[in-house]
C-alpha cells in the first residue's frame, strides 16, 4: 500500500465534511429569507 | 425545545466519536492499507441513504392514509435528506474504488441501482419543486416516494445475485457472515449511529424551514383577506 492513497482517504473524508457544510449553509440561508418574509408580513398584518 | 436544538450537539458529539474510532481504535485493513478507512463513512451514508429513503416512503404512506402536512414535510425533508446522502456516497465510493479497482466507476450492478435510486428521488424533489402547490403533486410525489424505496432491497439482492465487483458488507455471496474484523463492525456501526444522527438533525432543519414557509403562507393569505383582495 503506497503513501499515495493518502491523497484518497483525505479527499473522501474532506468532500463528505465539504457537502454537509454547504447543505446546512443552504437551509440557513432558506431559513433566513423565510423568516425575513415572515418579519414583512407580521408588520403589514399590524398596519 | 426544538428538535434540531437537541440533535445538532448529540449529532456532533456522535460524529466525533464516530471520527476518533475510524482512525485511532479501527486496525489498519492488511491488503488496501489506510484508504480503506474511507469505508466507515461510505458506509454509514449508503444505511443513512436507506434510512432516509424509508422515511420518505413510511411518511408518504402516512400522507396518502391521512392527509397529514406534517407527514408531507418529513417525505419531502428525507427525500431532500436521503438524496444528499446517496450523493455522498456515490462521491466517497469512486474515490475508494479509484485506488483499489483502478477505476473510479464500473457499471457494477449495486453501484448502477444506487444511481438508478438517486435518480429517483432525485426527480421526486424536481416533482416537487417545480409541480407548484397543487395537492395532486403532493400525492403523485408520495407514490414515487414510495415506489422509489422498492429499488433498495434489489440493491441488496443484486449483490448476492449478480456477479458485481462491489463487496457485500453485512453477508457473503454465500449467505455467511461479513467476514469483516468484529472491531470494524463496530466501528461501522457506531460511525453509521452518528451519521444517522446527522441526518436526523438535518431533516430536522429542513422541516423547520417548511414550516415557517406554511406559516408565511398562512399571513399572506390572512393579509390578502385583511385588504379585501382574497388569493
Amino acid at each position: 500500500m503506497s503513501d499515495n492513497n493518502l491523497g484518497y482517504l483525505v479527499a473522501a473524508y474532506s468532500l463528505f465534511f465539504i457537502g454537509i457544510a454547504l447543505y446546512v449553509r443552504r437551509i440557513a440561508r432558506l431559513q433566513g429569507a423565510v423568516e425575513e418574509e415572515l418579519r414583512e408580513l407580521r408588520e403589514r398584518l399590524k398596519r | 425545545m426544538r428538535a434540531d436544538a437537541i440533535l445538532g450537539p448529540v449529532a456532533a458529539v456522535a460524529m466525533l466519536v464516530a471520527l476518533y474510532m475510524a482512525f485511532l481504535v479501527a486496525p489498519t485493513e492488511a491488503s488496501m492499507g489506510l484508504v480503506q478507512r474511507i469505508f466507515y463513512i461510505h458506509v454509514s451514508s449508503a444505511f443513512t441513504t436507506y434510512f432516509c429513503f424509508f422515511a420518505t416512503a413510511g411518511a408518504s404512506i402516512a400522507y396518502l392514509w391521512k392527509g397529514s402536512e406534517g407527514a408531507d414535510r418529513l417525505a419531502n425533508a428525507s427525500a431532500e435528506v436521503g438524496v444528499l446522502f446517496c450523493t455522498l456516497v456515490m462521491i466517497t465510493g469512486p474515490i475508494w474504488a479509484r485506488p483499489i479497482w483502478g477505476a473510479y466507476w464500473t457499471w457494477d450492478p449495486r453501484l448502477t441501482m444506487t444511481l438508478i435510486l438517486w435518480g429517483i428521488y432525485v426527480g421526486y424533489l424536481m416533482l416537487r419543486a417545480f409541480g407548484g402547490e397543487d395537492e395532486a403533486v403532493a400525492r403523485y410525489a408520495a407514490v414515487l416516494g414510495i415506489a422509489g424505496v422498492l429499488a433498495i432491497p434489489v440493491i441488496r439482492v443484486s449483490v448476492r445475485l449478480l456477479q458485481g465487483m462491489h463487496p457485500s458488507v453485512l453477508q457473503q455471496r454465500d449467505g455467511s457472515g461479513s467476514g469483516l474484523d468484529p472491531t470494524m463492525t463496530m466501528v461501522m456501526w457506531v460511525a453509521t449511529l452518528a451519521v444517522a444522527l446527522l441526518a436526523a438533525w438535518l431533516v430536522a432543519l429542513r422541516m423547520r424551514v417548511e414550516r415557517t414557509v406554511t406559516e408565511a403562507a398562512a399571513l399572506r393569505r390572512a393579509l390578502d383577506l385583511q385588504q379585501g383582495s382574497p388569493a
